[in-house]
């Protein structure tokens, strides 16, 4: 019976969490934003989120494009249809890989230190010092890197597949010689923008509201010690990485899935 | 048992600042504090003792609002601070001051934005002005001329001192200072009770401190209270809590390790520990 007991626990737990970070980013969103005094935190926050994850977003997004290039040469050369190269790279990209391995590697590293950096304000007393100035640590700390998270995922992502799409013609083009016209032709005339370039933007929203939330939280309700921050900082790459696969099946089912 | 579920209040003399009564919080079961009572005098040193352990920086969460207790009630500046909407308490936290323990200095400024922080959040006041305001508080606390450090650049001292000039950057009207003089060298102890003496001496601030630093404590406070296992155990002037009565009060005082406050922690019987008889129960 003990096992039944644990799971109720468990489940009662989980369901209180759910409900806990509803509350948080209720409170850290809810009221109208004061332009005067956010809008420079929510830049100062785009740098360190955005700006600053583009060297690992442009490396990875080239080198994976070059390995799409690659592999998808060898493949399609078996049946002569080398100069599909280009539509199959960029429809990869955009649907897919771009958003989501862009949003793995953002909870890696912005996700990760979004939360360490709350974590380590909660253990040094910085928020309650906050709190007993006046100012509310949910709209002066949470919301600006919240948002920051929420707007920098869908332009990241799009860097990235372009990125991807050149190193794809890098390898396919100018190292395999597949004739350029045919790759950005076949590219334009099946991509479409609605349903692959707008859909995957949508993914990219969709997870960017979910890492900076679980970022965010996670900081903000972790026990203030440094085993709480270290726990708090995986709990974060673990559950993004989790919740972003998930999610991409549902999205991509419900997008693409024709039933 | 002395104290318990008995109400005391500090014997005032000027009109309280703050007012607790039947105060009862419990974190997870178990019960920090049970029935405290407490008035502190407006203008006044008011110190808050006792062992580590017994709540104190607690009970400054519970006047600061941070925390909601069980019962009771807790009145600062005449409102009642558990019922206060939040706006309404954010208001009140304007005319509060607190100095924490690690000094909880924002890392990412200067020791000039870390004071000019709540005077900009709170204020419209031109970039000169707050210039001066900053650097006037800034040499209140001796430390005008490390306006350009950042805060991993201080030592221990120095970052009280510059936490204590920002939780004086608004001239408030109370100010908590919770263990203000824990891990300091003497001479930063020297310093601090200087300026705590100093601050509510020229800007006859309400000033509560929660320390278990007994003879600095008592050196500056008017008044002091003793809080142990959720009461308070005595109170008075420091000279009439040197005379208390309570033998827990003078363990306290005197630094005793035996006493009324077991040394040991409540344990098995030695005879199951080491199969001997006539262990300790």
């Amino acid at each position: 019976m003990q096992w039944l007991i644990n799971l109720g626990g468990q489940g009662r737990e989980l369901i209180e969490s759910l409900g806990r970070s509803g509350q948080f980013l209720f409170g850290a969103l809810a009221g109208v934003p004061n332009i005067r005094v956010g809008f420079p935190l929510l830049v100062k926050q785009l740098y360190f989120v955005g700006v600053l994850s583009l060297a690992i977003i442009v490396v990875s997004g080239l080198f994976i494009g070059m390995v799409l290039g690659l592999q998808g040469y060898t493949i399609l050369s078996d049946y002569g249809s080398e100069a599909a190269i280009g539509q199959m790279i960029a429809l990869t990209l955009v649907r897919e890989l771009g958003p989501v391995v862009t949003a793995l590697l953002f909870a890696g590293r912005a996700g990760s230190a979004l939360t360490a950096e709350i974590g380590l304000m909660k253990a040094t007393e910085q928020l309650s010092s906050m709190e007993m100035m006046g100012v509310d640590p949910l709209r002066r700390v949470i919301a600006p890197r919240f948002w920051a998270g929420f707007l920098a995922m869908p332009v990241l992502a799009a860097i990235f597949s372009v990125v991807g799409i050149w190193g794809g013609m890098l390898v396919g083009v100018e190292w395999l010689g597949v004739f350029e016209g045919s790759f950005w032709g076949n590219m334009q005339s099946s991509v479409s923008f609605t349903s692959d370039v707008l859909n995957g933007v949508i993914k990219s929203v969709v997870f960017g509201f979910v890492c900076a939330w679980i970022a965010v939280y996670q900081g903000y309700d972790c026990v203030p010690t440094s085993a709480g921050i270290s726990s708090a900082t995986t709990k974060t790459v673990v559950f993004s990485s989790l919740a972003i696969l998930g999610l991409d099946f549902v999205l991509t089912a419900v997008m693409f899935g024709d039933f | 048992m002395p104290g318990q579920g008995m109400s005391v209040a500090v014997s005032v003399k000027k009109e309280p600042y703050i007012e607790l009564k039947d105060v009862v919080f419990s974190r997870e079961e178990r019960r920090i504090f049970d029935g405290v009572s407490l008035n502190i005098p407006r203008g006044r040193i008011t110190a808050i003792m006792g062992p580590s352990g017994t709540g104190k920086t607690t009970l400054l969460r519970l006047i600061g609002g941070q925390l909601k207790p069980d019962s009771g009630t807790i009145m600062v500046a005449g409102e009642s601070v558990p019922n206060l909407g939040r706006k309404a308490l954010y208001r009140l936290r304007e005319k509060m001051g607190m100095l924490f323990q690690s000094g909880a200095l924002f890392t990412d400024l200067n020791v000039f934005e870390n004071v000019a922080f709540p005077i900009r959040v709170h204020t419209r006041l031109p970039d000169d002005m707050i210039r001066d305001i900053v650097l006037m508080k800034l040499e209140a606390v001796g430390l005008r001329g490390a306006r350009d450090l950042m805060p991993a650049q201080l030592s221990g001292g120095m970052t009280r001192r510059v936490a204590l000039a920002r939780s004086i950057a608004l001239d408030p009207e109370l100010i908590m200072y919770d263990e203000p003089f824990t891990g300091q060298d003497p001479i930063a102890m020297g310093v601090l009770v200087k300026l705590i003496r100093d601050l509510n001496h020229s800007m006859g601030m309400t000033s509560v401190i929660v320390s278990h630093d007994v003879p600095e404590s008592l050196s500056i406070c008017h008044y002091a209270c003793i809080v142990s296992d959720g009461q308070v155990i005595g109170d008075g002037t420091p000279d009439e809590l040197r005379n208390h009565p309570s033998a827990k009060v003078q363990q306290f005082l005197k630094g005793e390790p035996d006493g009324p406050v077991p040394f040991h922690y409540p344990v098995v019987g030695a005879d199951k520990d080491w199969g001997i008889a006539g262990g300790r129960q």
